[in-house]
């Protein structure tokens, strides 16, 4: 059922409540999202909106309470957890505020560790993937580096070749540049971009940062769980009406 | 290199320190084992070998006579006859039809080799001095097969063909004599014959080599009046500790007296036994603080490494690998304890050897080191490893990806 041109993602009436019986917290009532093929969308939203619930559940890291999730067509209401975790594994890259580099491997394993999950091992060939990715941004001399031996900039930029090795489809980036000072966030925000352009990648990047959001094509604001604003209705998906253009 | 390894591999590199600690505390428990098996089983076979070196591992013997009271007390009259029976002395007497009996013996399953005997006591007497022995008449081939006197010889040969005797060192000594030397074997029967000394041993036990004076089975039943018979049937059996029964068996087979040498060793055996429960208790304890050391560490690095675990599950590493990276760590952890346990061991139980030595400088007792006891402590140690890592390994493997990642 997967074919390139069904959106990247697709929530339909995602309601998602925490808690037992009596005291049910509803955190989304309810959200419409759309997200295409090389869209670049920021994701706003005071603390408590949900935003983050919203990004486990579009990353396959938890599970709506009602209402659909497809990836690329793909229903994933009826998967399995084994199932899940392994289209989560093809389909998604994650970034995340702080880079979340594992400390036991050097920066290129860290890089190559997507591709050797995938396969099941780890192979010199993917190694050697890694580090021409690692080159390619600026990061050769880096890749043996272990990762606690790079600066924060350097870390998150390994942390976003991470995300991007397989080629997902869509890439959630949480807060990526909230733990740099301006000039890394610069360098961060642009290669995330170059990535968007070079490899029509899906972004969707959450952040409090509103010169951040502003650079991004599409701005979607999340309040109390509910979608308030999306500037990206006319890019194709009407995610707000919830009646997305077929 | 499957996923799980390279990742365990790296995890077990990372934490070095912790690593390194445990890894050597698996190393100490493991030592400990090795140690304490070679020690006590090295200990048990040679004191069981020293014992049943002089001794045949099963005794069979005619019943004792016993007296019976020709008058009982039911008599005329209700008149009360008080008896008093008296134990007989015991006379040698010989195993009726032993050939068969010896034939019915030998084919009793766990059965190696058996050899009649004709024994009683007599005196040797060489000029003035006389010394009482203990009168062994033996087929030469028959009795090697249950006690190696060959084995044993100090000087001479064994051989007990015609007038030939063989006599252990201590009575040798005590009489002055040498190889081709002559003795007189007087019984009480009234016998006597000269015999030529041909071969003299040393069976590493005073009293035996003071009192056996082994000859032809034909020369010891001339002497002790028991033409054609003998006293008893020595037997050898296959595994040591089977004797009980099949000296059992034998008795029941032959409705002759059958002692097995675990009965008339019950107290050596007691010891033995105590010896290897309380030296299995140790290595059990030993096995449980080795297990909860292991485990321990792995529950401190699952939980120090929750976020980076929840990094892999969400990228979409199947909870089952996760789940596999602990175990390995746990296998290779006891396996890696194992070898330095082993060598540690090893060389613990070598230096204690060459402590326990006896005056002459040969080693007391040997230790039972050989590669099916280092196999099995490091068969146990990795074994140890997996289960102890079993609950941090399912702890790591139930972890939400999405509160892993979260909360640091």
């Amino acid at each position: 059922m997967s074919d390139d041109q069904a959106p990247v993602v697709r929530l339909e009436g995602v309601v998602k409540d925490y808690g037992e019986e009596d005291v049910v917290t509803r955190v989304l009532h309810g959200v419409d999202l759309t997200l295409d093929r090389g869209e670049f969308v920021a994701l706003v939203g005071p603390s408590g909106s949900g935003k983050s619930t919203l990004l486990n559940i579009l990353g396959l890291l938890d599970r709506p309470t009602r209402g659909s999730v497809r990836i690329r067509g793909n229903d994933t209401t009826a998967l399995d957890d084994a199932a899940l975790t392994a289209l989560r594994g093809r389909s998604i890259g994650f970034v995340f505020q702080f880079h979340h580099l594992i400390a036991a491997f050097t920066a290129a394993e860290n890089v190559a560790m997507p591709l050797c999950v995938d396969a099941g091992r780890a192979r010199p060939e993917m190694i050697d993937q890694a580090r021409a990715m690692l080159a390619d941004i600026g990061l050769a001399n880096r890749a043996e580096a272990h990762t606690n031996k790079l600066s924060g900039g350097q870390q998150q930029r390994v942390a976003i070749a991470r995300a991007l090795i397989m080629r997902p489809a869509l890439v959630l980036a949480d807060e990526p540049t909230g733990n740099l000072d301006t000039h890394a966030a610069d360098d961060a925000f642009q290669l995330l971009r170059r990535y968007n352009r070079e490899l029509q990648t899906a972004f969707l990047i959450v952040t409090h940062d509103h010169r951040l959001a502003d650079r991004c094509d599409r701005i979607i604001t999340l309040v109390d769980g509910r979608i308030e604003s999306d500037t990206g209705e006319s890019a194709g998906a009407e995610a707000h009406s919830g009646a997305g253009a077929e | 290199m499957p996923l799980e390894w390279f990742i365990a591999l790296r995890f077990l590199r990372q934490g070095r320190m912790q690593s390194v600690l445990i890894i050597a505390g698996v190393g100490v428990g493991v030592g400990v084992l090795v140690f304490l098996s070679a020690l006590i089983t090295g200990l048990q076979q040679s004191l069981v070998e020293q014992t049943l070196g002089v001794q045949p591992h099963i005794v069979v013997r005619p019943e004792e006579e016993k007296a019976r009271e020709l008058i009982g007390p039911r008599s005329s009259g209700g008149a009360l006859v008080a008896a008093r029976v008296e134990k007989p002395a015991q006379r040698i007497r010989s195993i009726d039809g032993w050939q068969h009996v010896r034939h019915a013996i030998d084919s009793t399953p766990g059965v190696v080799a058996t050899s009649p005997m004709a024994a009683g006591s007599a005196f040797a007497v060489r000029g003035n001095a006389n010394k009482s022995v203990a009168l062994m008449g033996v087929d030469a081939a028959d009795y090697a097969r249950i006690i190696d006197v060959p084995g044993h010889i100090v000087a001479g040969r064994y051989s007990l063909s015609g007038t030939e005797t063989v006599i252990g060192s201590e009575l040798a000594s005590d009489l002055g004599l040498g190889v081709g030397d002559k003795l007189r074997i007087q019984t009480a029967e009234g016998q006597s014959e000269l015999f030529t000394v041909r071969g003299i041993f040393d069976l590493g036990n005073r009293d035996v080599n003071r009192r056996w004076v082994l000859v032809s089975l034909r020369s010891a039943q001339t002497l002790l009046d028991l033409v054609g018979g003998v006293s008893n049937i020595e037997i050898k059996v296959a595994r040591i500790f089977d004797a009980d029964t099949i000296s059992q068996r034998i008795a029941t087979r032959t409705g002759l007296v059958s002692d097995s040498w675990m009965k008339t060793n019950a107290q050596l055996l007691t010891a033995l036994r105590s010896q290897s429960s309380s030296s299995s208790m140790i290595q059990v304890f030993v096995i449980i603080a080795v297990a909860m050391g292991i485990a321990s560490v792995l529950i401190v690095s699952v939980v120090q490494k929750s976020r980076e675990i929840g990094i892999l599950r969400a990228m979409g590493t199947p909870r089952a690998r996760v789940l596999r990276v602990f175990l390995i760590q746990g296998a290779l952890v006891g396996l890696l304890g194992s070898v330095i346990g082993a060598a540690l061991g090893s060389g613990l139980a070598l230096f204690f050897q060459q402590l326990a030595v006896a005056p002459d400088g040969s080693p007391l007792f040997p230790v039972a080191l050989d590669a099916t006891l280092l196999g099995r402590s490091a068969l146990i140690a990795t074994l140890t490893g997996i289960v102890a890592a079993a609950l941090p390994a399912r702890r790591a493997a139930r972890l939400d990806p999405a509160v892993a990642i979260r909360y640091e």
